[in-house]
């Protein structure tokens, strides 16, 4: 049981004031987060990047993975409360936890999702102590070709799975990738994309990028279409559950997270997808299908918990292979960047103390989350009311700060201007924000490790698919990039058989 | 003369009614706009590769040119096939959001405002420190989004900008510039 020595000595490192304090910081602030419209998780942590500069890393990143889970627990209680899913991943929960809002039962869908988002968080952390150290063991040998396929798998997945245009998906990539070449050539040290500026020859910071795309881009982007009434949320007590809500959520809220964490972990758009899933797995299950639509706890339980155990599963991709599957996972890999430290297989080795601390912390987060959203809930409703432009002028404000700290120069405030007006464009015209960060951050990686991979080959091509690791990676990149071509002679193939049965 | 006059009068009734279908068909088709940039981003990056001179640097069989010659590449491919999809039909949907409103037309007032104030900042936060432009970028974005509180919106961003540059600077070791007032204090 080595995993669960290390991570008895994660509790000694989680639970040390300090870090304790950072998680408490990052579950406050990932609720309030999750609460407010118009800021995501992503966005926080992008914000937030600039504290990478003067804090420890396990301190930061307990913080940062507080901010993840807190956002999730407090998207829910936007949904419920006012109908406008505060993340992506609170959707589904608007569908069922507002009709029981209107319907005076508020209270119970909101302890319903909390006590769900506790399940998942609790489910999906220990799956992650049990699978992360299995998977950085199987994959501690990998070399150079593995980790380009894998960055060209996450090139792929963030076009192709998301979004509803691949060629709008591969623009923004290419825009993100472009990015990324600028400044000076790490191998060569010849200048890229500099134009002959002494500034632009130390490349764009990855942290001027994420605040420029996530922060002023959108800020920006609301602000051309500032709604002027926003609704009224609906008045609720201290959340609580009788003996009958209990009956029909516990089923929920424990097969929700087995639906979540699997597509945490593989890039196929977080939270979203299985949060839907489960949503109709409950409805299909439940006793109580008629009352769906009209306000069922079970379709507010099951979805919840799905979507914090998919944050666990985006964990696990993120520390043991380096693979972003969300945007808050490709702003957390940022900051691992920032401080020189490279996730993937032999960060379980490197840095046990950050790595095990910072999955003890997620355990506490979760205690400290269900301990501030049960009693807190109408409390935090209360932060809807904060006026439109003093928040959207806080995040210009905070963006502001972040640039200015990447290296104490005005110039990169121009630049984060500049970054956020091409993020302004991307969102008018429906070009998907993710596949832009992820290529400017790994754009670089996954750079070096071609580089790399090829001078080992002496300029074979074959040099890419000499591992079983990378052939495996090549075929599921493939199969994604068939898949639009593969999905109609299989759906017809499905229905045929259905259509002649006997 | 009465003749001429009125082909002169159909030729500006055709440009009239032309003129508005021509406006809305490139209101349409704005999203072109995107390609032919992406276009110009392509050509710049291909530009810059091939002109690099890379001879005795180059190490290994990849050199510093080969990704940005296909990423240059790439951008010429994305710029084509976005085109194509734009003129078949193909929108890229704007992105919705819990604040945003798409039924009402672009305020694109506010968005140069707000470009407009965070420029200033840049400019004001070395002469001036970072407590006085930052309270001028926040209270000026609130003002540009629609704030018209005088009494407290100055107020806010006074505190904010002020608590922000301790927690930074003397906290978190962010050195942000104090400019004068700190000097001053």
């Amino acid at each position: 049981m080595d995993a669960l020595n290390s991570l008895l000595d994660g509790f000694g490192t989680a639970l040390t004031p300090v870090n304790l304090l950072w998680a408490a910081l990052g579950v406050l602030l990932g609720t309030a987060i999750g609460v407010l419209p118009g800021i995501g998780p992503a966005m926080a942590v992008a914000l937030l990047l600039p504290v990478t500069y003067g804090l420890q890393p396990t301190g930061a990143f307990i913080m940062f993975a507080g901010i993840y889970y807190g956002a999730m627990f407090g998207g829910s209680t936007t949904s419920i409360l006012l109908n406008t899913p505060g993340e992506s991943a609170a959707v589904v929960a608007a569908m069922e936890g507002n009709p029981m809002a209107k319907a005076g039962r508020g209270a119970q869908a909101l302890a319903a999702a909390a006590i769900g988002h506790f399940a998942g968080g609790m489910i999906g952390t220990t799956l992650l102590v049990a699978l992360a150290p299995t998977v950085a063991d199987l994959a501690v040998d990998i070399g150079a070709p593995d980790y380009f396929a894998i960055m060209v798998l996450a090139f792929i997945a963030v076009t192709s799975v998301l979004g509803s245009s691949r060629i709008r998906g591969l623009a923004s990539l290419l825009i993100g990738l472009t990015l990324g070449l600028v400044g000076l050539d790490q191998m060569t040290g010849q200048q890229r994309l500099t134009f002959g500026s002494l500034h632009l020859a130390d490349g764009i910071d990855v942290v001027i990028v994420a605040v420029g795309l996530f922060a002023i881009g959108e800020a920006l982007w609301v602000a051309a279409h500032l709604r002027r009434t926003s609704g009224e949320a609906i008045p609720v007590g201290r959340p609580w559950l009788d003996g009958g809500d209990v009956k029909r959520t516990w089923k929920p809220w424990l097969r929700g997270p087995f639906i979540g964490f699997p597509f945490g972990a593989i890039p196929a758009g977080g939270a979203e997808i299985p949060t839907f899933l489960s949503y109709v797995t409950e409805k299909r299950l439940s006793k109580h299908r008629d009352e769906f639509g009209k306000g069922a706890i079970e379709g507010v339980a099951g979805p919840e918990a799905a979507a914090s155990a998919s944050a666990a599963g985006t964990l696990v991709s993120m520390l043991t292979l380096g693979l972003p599957t969300t945007a808050v996972a490709a702003v957390m890999l940022a900051a691992f960047q920032q401080y020189g430290i490279q996730p993937g297989p032999l960060l379980f080795e490197r840095e046990p103390e950050l790595v095990w601390g910072l999955i003890a912390s997620l355990f506490v987060g979760m205690v400290l989350l269900l301990a501030l959203n049960l009693p807190l809930a109408p409390l935090w409703a209360k932060l809807l009311r904060i006026p439109r432009p003093y928040l959207y002028a806080g995040i210009l404000f905070f963006a502001a700060v972040g640039a200015y700290a990447v290296g104490g120069e005005a110039i990169d405030l121009v630049i984060l201007l500049i970054i956020g007006l091409i993020g302004f464009g991307m969102r008018r015209y429906g070009l998907p924000v993710l596949p832009a960060v992820i290529g400017v951050i790994l754009g670089p990686n996954a750079e070096q490790q071609l580089r790399r991979a090829l001078q080992i080959s002496d300029g074979s091509v074959t040099g890419l698919v000499n591992t079983p690791f990378s052939v495996t990676v090549y075929v599921i990149v493939a199969l994604l990039l068939a898949w639009p071509l593969l999905r109609k002679p299989v759906a017809a193939a499905v229905r045929k058989r259905g259509q002649t049965p006997s | 003369m009465t003749k001429r006059t009125e082909s002169t009068d159909v030729v500006a009734d055709a440009a009239d009614t032309e003129r508005p279908s021509r406006r809305r068909w490139l209101r349409e088709h704005s999203e072109l706009g995107v390609s032919a940039l992406l276009l110009v981003l392509g050509v710049l990056v291909l530009t810059d590769a091939i002109t690099m001179d890379v001879d005795l640097t180059q190490r290994g069989p990849v050199g510093p040119r080969t990704v940005p010659i296909v990423v240059g590449a790439g951008l010429l491919v994305i710029a084509a096939l976005l085109a194509v999809d734009v003129l078949r039909g193909g929108r890229g949907e704007a992105e919705a959001g819990e604040d945003v409103d798409l039924s009402e037309p672009a305020d694109w007032r506010t968005v140069l405002l707000l470009a407009g104030v965070f420029l200033g900042a840049a400019v004001l936060i070395e002469p001036l420190g970072f407590p006085v432009a930052g309270a001028l970028l926040f209270w000026g974005a609130a003002f540009a989004l629609g704030s018209r509180r005088f009494d407290r919106d100055p107020l806010i961003a006074a505190v904010l900008s002020v608590v922000a540059y301790a927690v930074f600077n003397n906290l978190l070791g962010v050195p942000l510039p104090g400019g004068p007032l700190m000097g001053v204090l």
